[in-house]
């Protein structure tokens, strides 16, 4: 691939990319969330995304021949394979059948040749398992090819999988996305050791990851994206994880930091408004799997870590709207975080990540938005029992004042606003409740850089002046470092660890693929 | 313009069809007092069962097919009423007074059965209609009513059509009736009661349960995270649905002057439905506004097609047809608009 380029309406996320690989190649990729990296693989395979937004700048040359593809069938005919993330096995099917899925091999019967049709003909199922046995067995997979996908554990799911690939005839580059998410630590070696033995048969394989040790351990060359540049492409023996590390976060400057940001000892000697004790959230994608830590009453505590391994759940499960286990004390008292009630009346407010979905009534005017939470948990805005609709539209337009809601008028469905005025309501509704612990998360996702600015300068003035305690979750590191006090960093689902803001690039990097740990005790030995 | 936009078209059309009608009628020299007054008592019958469909929407459930529960509720009430000869203004009081609790009852059972049922209320919602109706055809036969009003002469069980003549028949449509002009009765009191109805709903709406059950409606995961209980404010839009259908039903039969029974409320819910719709509700929006409208439309409608359409040609069947085209598809074009967003 050479010198891609990419724009999605008028944001250009991949800015010249360069990548090459030989057969026999193990390549990785890595690079921090939304560096890049899905929509490089996007644009291998053709995908429609790609097209219907404008196509891509640049060159896809396989085996020599510059390859324009238009589906991603034409590159799998070109023997271009993809791992998926998630598994796309049909669970009742057995392990041949989803090998051969929509590759059966077929026999001739009466209906067929009567009717001159393929599609009518039988199945050979004899040969069909012979073959998915062959690309078992080359994965060292000693599991009986009959067998349901439903009965096998996660780990088997993934090598079937990859055996659907090389079953494919003249498979040349097999992509593999975070296969090792999902895995346990004996599961991943496993596939490492497969993946080596695939690379030994002279297949190229591309390795997406944020797991760097695994990246230290199979790979030839690494390449580091970033915010769709393409920092180097280094053989792997000549860098080290701490290396990659620091490459891949880089210190980005576009927000200035926060000057008056509190010092180590000043936060140390603050009081404790809310303890957490062993929380474990069960959110779908974003597990929280026991995690315990102090926030101090002023300060503006950052969550950071990579998609999928927490950060998001951390808040929700303290609101109660995910299924949460653990022991939260507010102000010394236990908290029933099961009650999200309970927890509102308490004064702890919420903005949510899923703005549309969960954070908006989007057929609701701004002022039925702003008041509603405020309306039902405290009882206020109503008189005689009924809504006190003058009430309301003055608290909603001095609202709109105070965070420069840009709208028509507090009538306004929030529906017809943009991302960073329908933000801004969600906060103004948060800070209805006049909130002591705000948690907002993903508070800049998807909006200008003038309401992300106003956004996070209002959590701040919030601190600081209000004395506010608020928690910011957010997938935006560079952010989290110029508005937080401190910065904890979930990986895994776990606390790795909590830093200041002015930590290192490296250390953020290594806390964030989860190696901090290992890596330290590497270096202490 | 933008009041064009938001009527939207199937309501124009159905307007400019209505008004259509009526200047036929009066071309036709058709009687145009006693089709006013046939219209007026129509849609005073009407309204409140199709003011039922707003808490079952508002509360997320969707229209509430499954009416019959609260129609099978309110005939309960009214043939009380006629067996223990509770007679005027009592007995629709009594048929009241017994109908409500019973639909509370049968409501909050319903309510519990949706909320183990998301996402395919309406389908459920529609057979469950059908069921209560079957059910309550054997209950007709077995249950032990004496009244030699509403039984068989010989044989068992209750006649299917029960006269209110001697109990509580016309009782609101009577009070306080006026001339307007000659020929044109207005029916003072079904209309004062049916907007009164209304009006405590839309009170109801008002507060801050109203609106935390809209909110559960608009959005469940919205109201969730506001701390409400969305399975509860659910079952409560059922409930008020419910009662309301009940309620709709003794003010129904009162005007009619009967009560039927037996296989009679199995596509009663269906008008209201369609009258909700053709008010410019969908199945997750609606208001009184359109209740009015709706009914309005509907029902002044389905009166008036009748005389023209038989002015035109001969035997009443065309009228029938005009019906079940105006409520059936407006029934399919609105669940399609919705399936669509």
């Amino acid at each position: 691939m050479k010198d891609i380029q990419k724009e999605y309406y008028g944001n250009r996320v991949l800015k010249g990319v360069n990548l090459n690989i030989k057969p026999g190649e193990i390549h990785a990729i890595v690079g921090e969330n939304g560096a890049g990296k899905s929509t490089l693989m996007n644009i291998l395979f053709g995908m429609r995304v790609i097209h219907d937004t404008g196509g891509f700048e640049g060159e896809v040359v396989i085996d020599g021949e510059t390859v324009v593809a238009k589906s991603s069938e034409e590159v799998m005919q070109l023997g271009v394979g993809m791992v998926h993330q998630e598994f796309m096995l049909i669970p009742d099917f057995t392990i041949a059948e989803n090998i051969k899925l929509n590759r059966e091999i077929t026999t001739e019967n009466i209906v067929s040749k009567t009717f001159k049709r393929e599609n009518l003909e039988f199945l050979d199922r004899k040969q069909m398992n012979a073959e998915a046995k062959i690309a078992l067995d080359t994965l060292g997979m000693d599991i009986k090819e009959t067998t349901k996908v439903a009965m096998l554990p996660i780990g088997h799911m993934q090598f079937i999988e990859i055996a659907r690939e090389i079953d494919k005839l003249g498979i040349k580059l097999l992509v593999f996305d975070e296969p090792t998410a999902v895995l346990t630590e004996s599961e991943a070696d496993n596939l490492l050791k497969a993946m080596k033995n695939l690379a030994d048969k002279g297949i190229g394989i591309l390795f997406i990851t944020h797991r760097l040790d695994e990246v230290k351990a199979v790979t030839d060359n690494i390449t580091i994206i970033r915010d769709g540049e393409h920092i180097k492409t280094v053989p792997t023996s000549e860098v080290s994880v701490e290396e990659i590390a620091g490459l891949m976060v880089g210190r980005q400057i576009s927000i200035e930091q926060n000057e008056d940001m509190m010092s180590e000892a000043e936060i140390d000697a603050l009081e404790t408004i809310l303890e957490v004790r062993n929380l474990k959230v069960n959110m779908p994608g974003e597990e929280v799997k026991g995690i315990d830590f102090d926030i101090k009453r002023g300060e503006i505590l950052g969550i950071a870590g990579l998609a999928g391994h927490g950060k998001i759940g951390v808040a929700n499960g303290i609101m109660g709207l995910y299924k949460a286990s653990g022991q939260v004390k507010y102000n010394g008292q236990p908290l029933d975080i099961s009650n999200t009630k309970v927890t509102l009346s308490n004064d702890i407010a919420f903005v949510s990540e899923d703005r549309k979905g969960v954070g908006l009534l989007l057929d609701g005017s701004i002022e039925d938005n702003i008041m509603i939470t405020t309306m039902q948990v405290k009882r206020q805005f109503l008189s005689g029992g009924l809504i006190n609709k003058a009430l309301v539209r003055k608290h909603a337009n001095d609202m709109i004042k105070q965070l420069d809601i840009r709208c028509t008028g507090s009538k306004q469905p929030t529906r017809r606003l943009s991302g960073g005025n329908q933000q801004k309501v969600c906060l103004a509704r948060a800070l209805t409740q006049a909130p002591k612990l705000l948690f907002v998360s993903e508070p800049t996702r998807g909006i200008d850089i003038g309401a992300k600015k106003l956004v996070l300068d209002y959590l701040t003035k919030l601190a600081k002046e209000d004395n506010v305690t608020v928690v910011v979750t957010s997938s935006e590191l560079a952010e989290l470092r110029s508005v937080c006090d401190r910065i904890a960093i979930v990986a895994e689902g776990r606390l790795e660890g909590i830093l200041m803001p002015s930590a290192e690039d490296v250390e953020f990097g290594l806390m964030m693929s989860g190696e901090y740990h290992k890596y330290m005790k590497k270096e202490a030995n | 313009m933008k009041a064009i936009k938001r009527l939207g078209l199937p309501r124009i059309i159905i307007i400019v069809f209505f008004l259509l009608l009526w200047v036929t009628a009066g071309v036709k020299g058709l009687h145009i007092p006693g089709l006013l007054k046939d219209s007026t008592v129509r849609i005073g019958m009407n309204l409140i069962m199709v003011l039922a469909m707003v808490p079952a929407i508002r509360s997320g459930i969707g229209l509430n097919f499954a009416l019959p529960i609260g129609i099978i509720c309110g005939i309960l009430g009214g043939v009380m009423a006629i067996e223990f000869e509770v007679i005027g203004f009592a007995g629709f009081l009594y048929a009241l007074v017994i109908a409500i609790p019973l639909s509370v009852a049968f409501g909050w059972i319903y309510g519990i059965m949706l909320n183990k049922i998301k996402g395919s209320e309406m389908l459920v919602s529609t057979y469950v209609g059908f069921s209560i109706v079957s059910l309550f055809c054997i209950a007709w036969i077995v249950l032990p009513f004496t009244s030699d009003e509403m039984r068989w002469p010989i044989g068992e069980g209750l006649r299917t059509v029960v006269s209110l003549e001697s109990t509580f028949g016309h009782i609101l449509n009577d009070f306080l009736d006026f001339d307007i002009l000659p020929g044109y009765r207005f029916p003072t009191g079904l209309i004062l009661f049916s907007g009164f109805v209304c009006l405590i709903y839309y009170i109801f709406s008002q507060t801050r349960v109203g609106i935390a059950m809209k909110t559960v409606g608009d959005n469940p995961k919205f109201a969730a995270s506001i701390g409400l209980n969305v399975d509860r404010y659910r079952i409560l839009g059922t409930i008020l649905s419910t009662v309301l259908g009940a309620v709709g039903m003794v003010v129904f039969a009162q005007s009619f002057g009967y009560i039927q029974l037996y296989q009679a409320p199995l596509m009663m819910a269906f008008p209201a439905v369609a009258a909700i719709l053709i008010g410019g509700a969908t199945a997750k929006k609606a208001n009184i506004s359109f209740v009015i409208i709706g009914t309005i439309l509907f029902q002044g409608l389905l009166t008036i097609s009748l005389p023209v359409a038989s002015s035109f040609f001969d035997g009443g069947n065309i009228s029938e047809v005009i019906r079940m085209i105006v409520q059936n598809g407006i029934i399919l074009y609105a669940l399609a608009q919705g399936g669509s967003e």
